[in-house]
């Protein structure tokens, strides 16, 4: 089938532009951009899609996503995360390997791509374990979960400890062509710690999650990257002294990528007072300083990445005593109006916002997706940017509700999810508000 | 008609402070009861109060449970231990199935902080917070504060230092937030281990050194010492905590000629407290014991009692 999409504005990240351009999809392809209006040739065998006033952007790829299955179908499954990530604008979802079992395997990996490819909504990209069981001890088998479909290595969730077992790690995944994603946290200076170190824990007696955990952690990896030159992308970024470290490492030219999550820019740790459940993450909301240096760093192309770090629990995970809840909020469908508000804000231009949405965590997977060009893959998104909204609970696809901004107002939402040329979720048909 | 207008008391952040007075005003009528040969009175009877204890308490359980019966009111009591927490149950469930009972209060002690405002939000009858994590212990604060106005006939513009382990200390965060409401300085001293981060944030000043903290004070809280928690993390030795940060009859010569030295138990006798100052003249510490039951017992009232001419 061949489809037009015309009037919209198209998004392109990677020549960072926005203009009003048609497009055709052909074969899963895509087969023409051309300028507004000029494609006249209609038939049946065309199905158009008039997207007049709205955005035409690549599908965005979300470099971590924890999907729970197999193990803890509770609270995911592969097929309700894909779900919530196409509703979300998602095209692409690399999925976290503290399953369980571990995604340490081959058989594992396998049984993901099985399950993606029956929910049929998404591209999903495993990301495998570095360590088995992410004991932080033996190395997985980088070559043969590279050849199952793994696209990274992460122990996510934990830090490999052993800086001489990340050592290896990184030279290995070097060879094997796989991204190497590091969770930074010094696991003794956050021991039971529940929220970020600062005047919010002092003030309602939670234990503090000192910045420096991570700070140590980042520290580390810079120095291994410097050490073997190998590449190195750090998960969730949240304080001021981790852009500071990322800064520097990209100064001295250390092949050092970074992401940060919505929430890190969005909210601060004044989220938890009330001891609000859905406000605990890890790393932890930080200070209106992190905030403030979380944004400049995307600003500058510190962080290189806008991952939502999707980690959905079940109200029985959240409903109980703050220091007992699970760490983690679902993120796959307010990526987009949370990173829209940045470029409302000034922080970024719309074409580097969507970039780090798109064709960023594709280059640091080493993906070919998330661009928007003549034969590129016909994975996109439109997204009509200023359609207000309040987030409500029942609107949230993701098996699991934990979200700290239900309730809150949002600007800016997917319309159209298109993978391969299909289109896999559209808001029209779901009669569904703008 | 009453003038106290909350379903719980979580913590003294929500108090104003003609809250406070009437709270401490109330307690004083309720101490003259429990200084009458028969100490009780009607207010609450036919009220049912459930002591919820999740941690064990021998002083806040024991004063919860007098003030309720010199009120007349029904009281049961569990523990953690004799729970179906124990057996696995979530807090909500055990709060839901007490209030399916229909109690009119719930007095919780729980080792979780926020715990108490997880079981307000989701039952109808009043909770109070008997320590919460390293939150809040609201009731000791009042009573404390009781205990300050009676020996000095004011609370506004002394001097409080408070020595000891601030950061894990609900009894220091419910007594800096009662106090500052009520116009007393505070002064917060313990090891650098002991102190929290942005300390100042809350509106003390902070001076390590507990000899020169104690200076020109009015008034000596010294806190617990949990050995058997803090001990090798947060100070390397007992014999080494008593010497350098101990209170001691020598330390105490800095301090206003008639201060007064509280403590919210249980002693470490010869740790954080010289066992000569805690029972010198100038200690105060079995008074803050008595004036409990006073203090719990307005709370009781205020929150569930009916008129107060009742309690004549």
């Amino acid at each position: 089938m061949t489809i037009l999409i015309k009037g919209g504005d198209l998004v392109d990240p990677l020549k960072g532009f926005t203009k009003k351009q048609d497009i055709i999809l052909e074969g899963g392809r895509i087969s023409r951009i051309l300028p507004s209006g000029i494609f006249k040739e209609v038939g049946p065998e065309i199905s158009i899609i008039d997207v007049s006033g709205k955005l035409i952007m690549p599908g965005m790829i979300d470099m971590h996503v924890h999907l729970r299955e197999p193990g803890h179908e509770y609270k995911e499954t592969i097929a309700t995360g894909s779900l919530a990530g196409v509703v979300g604008g998602f095209t692409g979802l690399a999925c976290m390997p503290n399953t369980d079992p571990v995604n340490d395997n081959v058989s594992i990996t396998e049984f993901i791509l099985k399950q993606a490819n029956k929910a049929g909504k998404l591209r999903v990209y495993p990301l495998a374990a570095i360590t088995k069981g992410r004991k932080g001890e033996t190395l997985t088998e980088f070559g043969d979960l590279k050849k199952a479909g793994a696209v990274g290595v992460t122990d996510d969730g934990s830090p490999v400890v052993n800086s001489e077992i990340m050592r290896r790690a990184l030279e290995y995944a070097k060879y094997h062509n796989l991204a190497v994603i590091s969770h930074c946290e010094d696991m003794y200076l956050s021991l039971g710690g529940v929220m970020h170190e600062g005047v919010i824990s002092t003030r309602i007696g939670l234990k503090g999650i000192p910045s420096a955990s991570e700070e140590i952690m980042v520290t580390r990896e810079i120095s291994l990257a410097r050490l073997t030159g190998c590449p190195v992308h750090i998960a969730h970024v949240s304080t001021v002294g981790s852009v500071k470290a990322i800064r520097r490492a990209k100064e001295d030219g250390l092949p050092v990528t970074a992401e940060t999550a919505p929430h890190y820019f969005s909210l601060d740790h004044t989220e938890v007072l009330g001891y609000n459940t859905n406000a605990k993450i890890n790393p932890p909301l930080r200070s209106p300083e992190d905030v403030l240096a979380i944004k400049m760093g995307l600003a500058d192309d510190v962080i290189d990445v806008i991952a939502t770090d999707h980690a959905p629990h079940n109200r029985l995970e959240k409903n109980v005593e703050f220091d007992k809840a699970a760490f983690g909020i679902i993120g796959l469908e307010t990526a987009l109006p949370l990173t829209l508000a940045l470029v409302r804000e000034g922080v970024l231009t719309l074409q580097a916002a969507i970039k780090k949405l798109t064709y960023s965590p594709a280059s640091i997977l080493g993906i070919s997706c998330g661009i928007l060009q003549e034969d590129s893959i016909a994975d996109l998104a439109v997204v009509d940017p200023e359609c207000e909204y309040v987030f409500k609970e029942e609107d949230i696809m993701s098996r699991s509700k934990n979200s700290p901004f239900i309730g809150k107002k949002l600007k800016g939402r997917n319309l159209l999810t298109i993978v391969g040329g299909q289109i896999v979720w559209s808001r029209e048909s779901e009669n569904i508000g703008c | 008609m009453k003038n106290f207008h909350h379903k719980d008391l979580l913590g003294m952040e929500q108090l104003s402070v003609k809250d406070i007075q009437l709270i401490l005003d109330t307690a004083e009528s309720m101490k003259e009861v429990s200084q009458r040969d028969i100490k009780k009175v009607p207010t609450l009877r036919g009220k049912s109060i459930i002591n919820f204890f999740h941690e064990p308490s021998t002083r806040t359980r024991t004063s919860f449970e007098l003030a309720a019966k010199r009120l007349s009111a029904d009281t049961v009591s569990i523990s953690s231990s004799g729970s179906s927490m124990a057996k696995g149950e979530t807090l909500i469930d055990t709060a839901r199935n007490l209030e399916a009972m229909n109690p009119d209060l719930i007095v919780l002690r729980h080792s979780s902080s926020g715990a108490p405002h997880l079981i307000a939000t989701e039952i109808s009858a009043g909770i109070i917070n008997a320590g919460d994590g390293t939150n809040e212990h609201p009731t000791q604060a009042l009573l404390d504060l009781f205990t300050i106005r009676e020996k000095k006939g004011k609370i506004k513009g002394l001097k409080v230092a408070i020595i000891g382990d601030i950061e894990h200390s609900r009894v220091a965060r419910s007594n800096i937030i009662g106090l500052r409401k009520m116009g007393a300085e505070v002064t917060v001293s313990g090891p650098p281990t002991m102190i929290p981060v942005e300390a100042e944030s809350l509106g003390v000043i902070v001076i390590n050194n507990p000899t020169e903290a104690i200076k020109d004070k009015d008034i000596i809280m010294i806190l617990r010492i949990q050995l058997e928690r803090q001990s090798k993390i947060l100070f390397p030795t007992i014999r080494e905590y008593s010497t350098y940060f101990g209170i001691n009859k020598e330390s105490l010569k800095k301090a206003k000629a008639d201060a007064i030295i509280m403590h919210p138990g249980p002693i470490n006798r010869g740790v954080e407290l010289a066992s000569d100052v805690a029972d010198s003249p100038f200690s105060v510490i079995l008074d803050q014991v008595t004036n409990g039951v006073a203090v719990r017992m307005a709370l009781l009232y205020l929150l569930i009692g009916g008129r107060s001419d009742d309690i004549d």
